[in-house]
Parts: structure tokens; sequence; C-alpha cells
């Protein structure tokens, strides 16, 4: 008796997975999209990477509520991408194990070389949202791989064309200070051939260790070589250290930089913050979705995104307006994306589209501006936004003259 | 290159070493005695900063100055009461593990609470502006902050080698065996240690957070350039430690100098391995018994 009995449960126990892995092998199809986020938490990028994690989550957050992607949720997979070894680590595991569709990510240019070479391998878009570099544009492109954030020749011309404006190029000796790593030395390039061509000259240049906190040493050398200008082409928290020392060593020239992000002025602090640089965005950009993006974030957060934010929270869009027009395939999510007809909305006053030359993202970006201590709101509104660059009557693709990273072939 | 301004570099440099210095001191204080590698040191530096960022606005920079070293120091004693004690008999490594799990719950508590950004710390109004000695320039604040690390080291020089407290903390770095057999119970020096040494790292944390980002792994930033600092020293050495931090500045200072700027931390690393070839034990290391 009990022996039938139990060999009942058995047959039971079996046919009831048999009559379940059929829809263990359809969940595919209804089962949540997962995408992988990867980017640097640890370390001098980690505060911005962090800000990416928060928009990462909102955008997630946003969409999933409003329905998910073609009726299906969006499932973040999220790592600390540590350093290029670990990143290509984690973004094959996330590939591999996790089955992905795409990854989001990254801030260093150096890791995202190394995400990229798997993401191409593997046939996985990785929408790159910090990394700057110009050689990823180039001679490092890939085809799988886009950029939202926007490359250093971008910023080098925006910032450039104010310093031009302002009369501190022609003629006049730039100290420049960088960020001894790929991204700085990238930047450095860039800067050079700009000074080149506009007929300004190297008062001094310094490379500075990415560990390094403290600039006494090179203040003391920019204040002997009495430049006009001092540029930074730093990164991270070294911009917040070269900020407050700035202050403290009185130094007057003014101060600029290539490379930027918001997080630094806001950790600098109103009185230590000076200065002209550009940006992707900032939570300052007077249109109606960057607006209700703000609100969104800081509801959600208790203070405003940050500029590395725009760039996680824009790419989770453009994925899932990709991914709703031609679905999950890596090669179909590759050939929407770089279509240029195909636009996508950036929350700035123009549409975005991706240069199918090497799959930048030809969007506007800003220059922010200092305010003095007196004028300033608050804690985060210590500068203030300039209007779109380009102008509203000039081409995006004035934004990537000169260039410096190589040519891109897509490994062809 | 102009002679005055490498002068100038090379006393900056020497000055630099004093940011090294008060890490570095705890550090040695620690280890000589317990023989903890505390690798939770620059997190307790972090903590430091943080305290600062949080009671300065009820308290003011001064007071600040004074009250968040000795709630370091109090922190450093209850760890050493807590989690050290356990393991002065166990295998090194073991400790090394506690403390290195320590620094990592110190600094991700600061990232879960604060955020990973780094937060806006000003110095003192009284402070700001320049100093100029002839054509030297230099900031004031840092002139301030060079003078409460020599107070500071002075007075850990005296109470280590001016009182009973310090002759029985430097016989049981020497040999705590025949302490104990002298019927003295090293305990409560060991906690005073730990708060000593610790409480130096909280005071460095207040004193950077006005130059420095006040960010949860400012404490990981200068663990490794102290723990050369060390090594360069020579354990059991107060004046190895003085010495090495202000030659690591040096160094640093005069690799900027000459214009090989991105060799400036790389080359401390090289100093400490001509050091260690030179001299196993540190510029002034003492021979340890059970160290050896």
């Amino acid at each position: 008796m009990l022996h039938r009995r139990r060999l009942l449960a058995a047959t039971t126990a079996l046919t009831l997975g048999a009559a379940l892995l059929p829809l263990g092998a359809f969940a595919q199809d209804d089962g949540p999209i997962r995408i992988g986020h990867l980017t640097p938490r640890t370390g001098f990028l980690g505060p911005l990477g962090e800000y990416a994690v928060m928009a990462a989550d909102l955008a997630v957050e946003e969409i999933n509520a409003a329905g998910g992607v073609n009726g299906r949720m969006i499932e973040i997979i999220k790592e600390d991408s540590v350093n290029p070894q670990t990143a290509s680590t984690k973004a094959e595991r996330m590939i591999e194990r996790d089955e992905v569709v795409a990854i989001v990510g990254e801030i260093s240019s150096a890791s995202a070389l190394t995400i990229s070479q798997v993401a191409d391998r593997a046939q996985r878009p990785f929408i790159n949202t910090g990394a700057n570099s110009d050689t990823l544009r180039g001679s490092d492109c890939k085809r799988y791989m886009f950029h939202v954030e926007t490359q250093n020749a971008m910023y080098v011309n925006a910032e450039g064309q104010y310093l031009q404006n302002e009369g501190l190029v022609d003629g006049k000796n730039w100290y420049l200070l960088t960020a001894d790593y790929a991204f700085g030395h990238d930047l450095l390039n860039a800067a050079k051939a700009f000074l080149d061509r506009s007929n300004g000259n190297i008062a001094g240049d310094d490379l500075v260790p990415t560990d390094a906190t403290d600039f006494s040493s090179y203040l003391l050398k920019v204040r002997e070589a009495k430049p006009d200008v001092v540029v930074s082409n730093l990164a991270g928290t070294q911009i917040t250290s070269f900020l407050k020392q700035y202050t403290e060593f009185g130094l007057d020239a003014p101060v600029g930089g290539f490379g930027f992000d918001t997080a630094s002025a806001w950790a600098a602090g109103g009185e230590n913050f000076k200065g002209t640089w550009p940006t992707v965005w900032t939570h300052q950009v007077d249109t109606e979705r960057s607006q209700a993006f703000v609100k969104a974030f800081t509801d959600k957060y208790g203070k405003p995104p940050e500029n590395q934010a725009f760039g996680d929270y824009t790419a989770m869009y453009i994925l899932k307006q990709a991914i709703e027009a031609v679905g999950t395939d890596g090669e179909a999510l590759v050939g929407y994306l770089e279509n240029p007809e195909n636009t996508f909305d950036v929350m700035k006053s123009r549409p975005a589209y991706f240069n199918p030359k090497n799959h930048q993202l030809m969007q506007e970006v800003y220059t922010i501006t200092a305010l003095p201590p007196g004028e300033q709101q608050n804690q985060w509104d210590i500068f203030t936004t300039s209007a779109p660059v380009p102008a509203p009557d000039q081409p995006l693709e004035t934004l990537i003259e000169a260039a410096v990273g190589g040519e891109c072939s897509f490994g062809g | 290159m102009n002679l005055f301004l490498f002068a100038a570099q090379l006393l900056n440099g020497l000055l630099d070493g004093f940011y090294y210095l008060l890490i570095a001191l705890g550090l040695s204080l620690i280890f000589s005695l317990g023989g903890i590698v505390n690798l939770a040191h620059g997190a307790f530096y972090a903590l430091g900063a943080y305290l600062a960022f949080l009671l300065t606005p009820y308290l003011g920079f001064f007071p600040v100055l004074v009250i968040v070293p000795l709630l370091v120091a109090g922190l450093g004693m209850v760890t050493e009461r807590l989690l050290f004690t356990r393991f002065y008999k166990a295998d090194p490594l073991y400790s090394l593990l506690l403390t290195f799990g320590l620094a990592m719950v110190i600094e991700q508590a600061l990232r879960w609470y604060f955020g990973a950004s780094p937060q806006a710390y000003s110095m003192p109004s009284v402070l700001t502006g320049q100093v100029f000695l002839g054509d030297f320039v230099y900031s004031r604040y840092r002139l301030f902050q060079i003078a409460v690390a020599i107070a500071v080291v002075a007075a850990v020089w005296v109470l280590l080698n001016r009182t009973a407290f310090g002759r029985i903390v430097r016989a049981g770095i020497q040999n705590p065996d025949i302490l104990g057999a002298m019927g003295i119970s090293l305990r409560p020096y060991l906690s005073a240690v730990a708060g000593i040494g610790i409480g130096l790292a909280g005071l460095a944390g207040v004193l950077m957070a006005p130059i420095y980002p006040v960010h949860p792994a400012m404490g990981a930033e200068i663990l490794t350039a102290a723990f050369v600092v060390v090594v360069i020293g020579g354990l059991g050495s107060f004046w190895g430690v003085v010495v090495a931090a202000l030659l690591v500045g040096l160094v640093k200072g005069f690799m900027i100098a000459i214009g090989q700027s991105a060799m400036s931390m790389a080359a401390i690393y090289l100093l400490m391995f001509v050091v260690l070839l030179l001299r196993p034990r540190g510029l002034m290391g003492e021979r340890i018994l059970r160290f050896e």
C-alpha cells in the first residue's frame, strides 16, 4: 500500500515536472529582459559611478512602471567594474551566465576598451555612458560599442570656443595638468592639437598620477610659470583636490578644463569652484524632459542628478527604444542604433543620433561657469549653464572637427 | 631650472612629508607593540574627516580639531578591546584579515550613509590666504597644519621617551615576555597605544579635510604610502618614521620639480626597494627578536 502510494507520488511529481518543463522553455520570451550595468563604484571614479547606478535604477523603474519593453520587464544586473581586467571578466560573466542583451555603463576609458572587446566578440551591444577617450571612437572603435558620453574632441571644441571668445587662446600661454592614464593622455593630445591650430602656447605641462591627492608641488610650478590660463585634463576626485588647493594657494589665472563632472564642482564647494568647464548635460538644462528627470531623480534620492546620471539614464531609454523597434538580437540592435535616421530624445533642444562612422551619439553639449560665492542660490546651483553648443543654426558635426583618436574602421 | 624654484619644491616636499607622518607614526606604534598590521588605519583617517564634516557646522573648526581626534581615539580603544586583543597571540595573517575586513566595513558604512560623492568641506576663514616669505609663497593653512603636526609628534616623543608610560611601552616593544615576568601587564598599554595611534589618524583626517576631497575611499588612498613610510623607517624607531616620512615627501617633490611627475609616486616605491635591499630592517629599524 505504502509502496504504491509512494510510486503514485513519484509519478505525480514527474509529470508535474514534465508539465512545467515547456513553461520553462517559453519563459525566455515572456521573462524579463536582462541588461548588464557595469561601472566603477570604488576608487577615484566611484563617486561618479554612484550617480550612474542611481540613474540606471531610476530609468529601469520608470520603464517597468510604464509597462516594460513590449510587455516585458527589464531586469538590471549591476556590478562594480573596478579596473580593466575585472571589468572584462565581469562583462564576460554577464553575457555568458546572466545572458544580458546589452551592457550599459563605464566611466574609465581603459575599462571601456576591455568591455568593448568582450562585447564585440559576443556580439552584444555595449553602450558607453562615461568614457571620453577619442581613441575609443577612433583606432579602438568597435562595431558593438556605442557612445552616449561625448568624446574628448567635442569637449575640447566646446571649451575651446568659449576660451577663444574670451581671448584666452591666440598668443596666450597655457599650463596643462593631465591625469596620467588613457583618458588624460588622449585629452592632452586633443588639447595640444587645439593649441597648435589656434596659435596658443604651452607654458608648462605635467602628468599627475591618478592616486595623487596633493597638488602643492604642481601649484608652485604653475605660479612660477605665470600662465595666462590653467587648464585641467584631470579626472574624478583629482579635479576636486585641484580646485580646493588652487584656491588655497591663491592662484588667480583663469581656470578651465576639457574634462569635467559637476560632482567635482559640488565636492569642491561654492567658495573653491571657479572657471568655465564643458559638460554633456547639467541639472540646469532647461527642457521639459530634463526638468522632469531632475524632479524624479531629486524626489527619489534627495539631491539633483549630475552629468554622469544623464549618461546612464539616457542610455537605458535609447536601449528601450531600440529593443521595442527590433527586439533583443545583437546584430539587429546595432543595425537600428547606427542608422542616423533613427533619432533619440536625449532631453535636449534637438534630438540626437549615432554617427554611423564611429557610433558616437551626436548631441548638443554645454559649458558651465562658476558663480561668485555671493550669487550662489544653494549648494547645487553654484554655476550657470550655457545655451546649447553648437548654436541652433550650426550642425552638430562641428563638434567633432579635428578629433585626434585615429581612423575608425570597425575592425574591417 | 630655476634654483630658487627647485629649493622651494624641496621645502614643499619636506612639508608634504608631514601628511604621511601622522598616519605612519600610529601605524608603526600599533605594529611595534602589538604586532598588529592595522589595515583599517586609513579607514579611521577617513572617519576623522567625516566626523569633522559632521560636527564643524555645530562646533566650529578649532573645537573639532580637538574633539574629533579624541572621539576617534576612543573608537580605536574600543576596537582594540573588542577585536585586536583576540589576535595578539595568533598568526599575524589573521589580524591582517581582521583589519582588512574592518577597513572595508568602515569604508562601505561611510559610502552607505554619506554616499560615494565627496563632501564639500572648507577651511576656516582665519586660515585662508597665503604667507609670503620673500619669493616663496605658501598656504597659511598648511603652515598651521604643519605646526599642529610638529606639536603633536613632539608630544608623542615626550610621552614615549620621558615618561614612565613610555618606558614600559618601549620595553614592551623590545621584550613583552620579560615585562610580563616582572609583573607588568601590557594590556592597558596596548589599549592606550591603539588609542594614540588611531587618534593620530583621526587628527590627520581633520587636518586634511579642508584641502583634500572628503570621500569614503580617502583612507585607502593614503594607506599604501603610509606603509611605505613605516617600512622605510624601520620598526620600533620613532625617528626612523619621522625621517622616512620627510624623505618620501622630499623624493616626491624632487620628481615633480625635475618634470618627472608621472614617476613621482613610483619613485616612492623605488626608494623603499632600495632601502630594503641595503637595510632590510629599514633606515633606523631596531633589532626586535620576535619579528626577526
